[in-house]
């Protein structure tokens, strides 16, 4: 079971040893009920697939999204998601925190 | 995150030494600093309480904001006694990201049949401590044997190397004679204190299955003190 933040660092290794094109996203600052802790790991290689979690799987489609222009143009970005009441069920937190999430490609 | 930079943090992890990674958000500029190194370092003083204390996360320094990936050693669990809660503890240990080794010297309990897929040593703990990495912060020792023989100088060695955890199984009366030969042992009264007997928390655990669950749940809770002390 792939699941562990060491598991998802040393698969992320041999993802892009394997000639993947590959985006690592880390979870760098939290506030509030934050569903994961500073310091979680996703990744994200060029086909979408990915493995682990920086939100519990709310925003993680998002991240995902993002996470191709990462691999494409090798720039890292921050993105934040928080709670708005109308958007909490779409790209949001429904737990009511917020989240900034650094997503930078492994090259 | 440059894969030289990458593969070095995975061989450090396995390696059980801590590292920090600086990366700055901006530019996604980077540098790895071990923990020998950090004297060295502009960030001297808040990487060496970073080191202390375990914990990823952003620091503002020359304008710049910096986030700072702390790797410390993984957890581990060293179960002393090959006997049946450490045959339902080890599953459980793996499943919550502890590395888990068994030491027993004796043969007929420790059997790779009985102990798949984990680190299994038919030693006596001395020996057996020899050949893994050192007793350190990160690892917990729990002693199921009931053997004073082989629990004891595990135990020993738990608490000289300030082990996060350290548990022992046995009634109160057991742990009574046992803090009297630890006591004789030369380790001091705080020491002693240390230790978690009887093992376990206090979930009225019947089944092996259920005394390995109090006894992770007790390592889990001693490994996230810090979490648990924190303003929610």
């Amino acid at each position: 079971m792939l699941s562990t933040d060491t598991d998802i660092l040393a698969t992320a290794e041999s993802w892009r040893e394997a000639g993947r094109g590959v985006a690592l996203a880390t979870v760098i600052e939290t506030w509030g009920s934050a569903p994961r802790p500073v310091g979680s790991h996703l990744i994200i290689d060029e086909e979408g697939n990915f493995l682990g979690s920086v939100s519990g799987g709310c925003v993680e489609g998002a991240v995902i999204a993002e996470a191709a222009d990462v691999i494409e143009d090798g720039k890292p970005r921050v993105l934040e998601f928080g709670v708005a009441d109308e958007t909490a069920w779409r790209v949001g937190l429904s737990c009511g925190g917020r989240i900034r999430v650094l997503v930078e490609p492994v090259a | 995150m440059r894969l030289d930079i990458l593969r070095e943090m995975n061989r450090e992890r396995a390696a059980r030494r801590a590292v920090i990674l600086v990366t700055d958000t901006a530019d996604g500029a980077q540098r790895l600093v071990r923990e020998a190194e950090v004297e060295a370092d502009p960030l001297a003083s808040e990487l060496s309480a970073r080191f202390r204390s375990g914990k990823s996360g952003i620091v503002e320094a020359e304008g710049r904001s910096l986030f700072l990936t702390v790797q410390v050693p993984p957890p581990r669990l060293v179960v002393i006694g090959a006997v049946h809660i450490s045959q339902a503890l080890a599953p459980m240990a793996k499943a919550t990201e502890l590395d888990v080794a068994i030491i027993d010297p004796r043969t007929a309990f420790a059997t790779p049949e009985r102990f798949p897929d984990v680190t299994l040593l038919a030693l006596w703990p001395d020996d057996a401590l020899a050949q893994l990495p050192p007793l350190d912060r990160y690892t917990a020792v729990a002693a199921l044997t009931h053997d004073p023989k082989i629990d004891d100088p595990a135990l020993v060695a738990a608490l000289k190397a300030e082990c996060f955890y350290v548990g022992a199984l046995g009634s109160r009366k057991t742990h009574g004679r046992r803090v009297e030969r630890l006591t004789e042992a030369g380790l001091s009264d705080e020491q002693i204190g240390r230790i978690a007997a009887p093992i376990g928390l206090d979930i009225g655990a019947v089944s092996p299955a259920e005394i390995a669950v109090s006894v992770l749940a007790q390592v889990i809770a001693a490994l996230r003190r810090d979490r648990r002390r924190a303003p929610a």
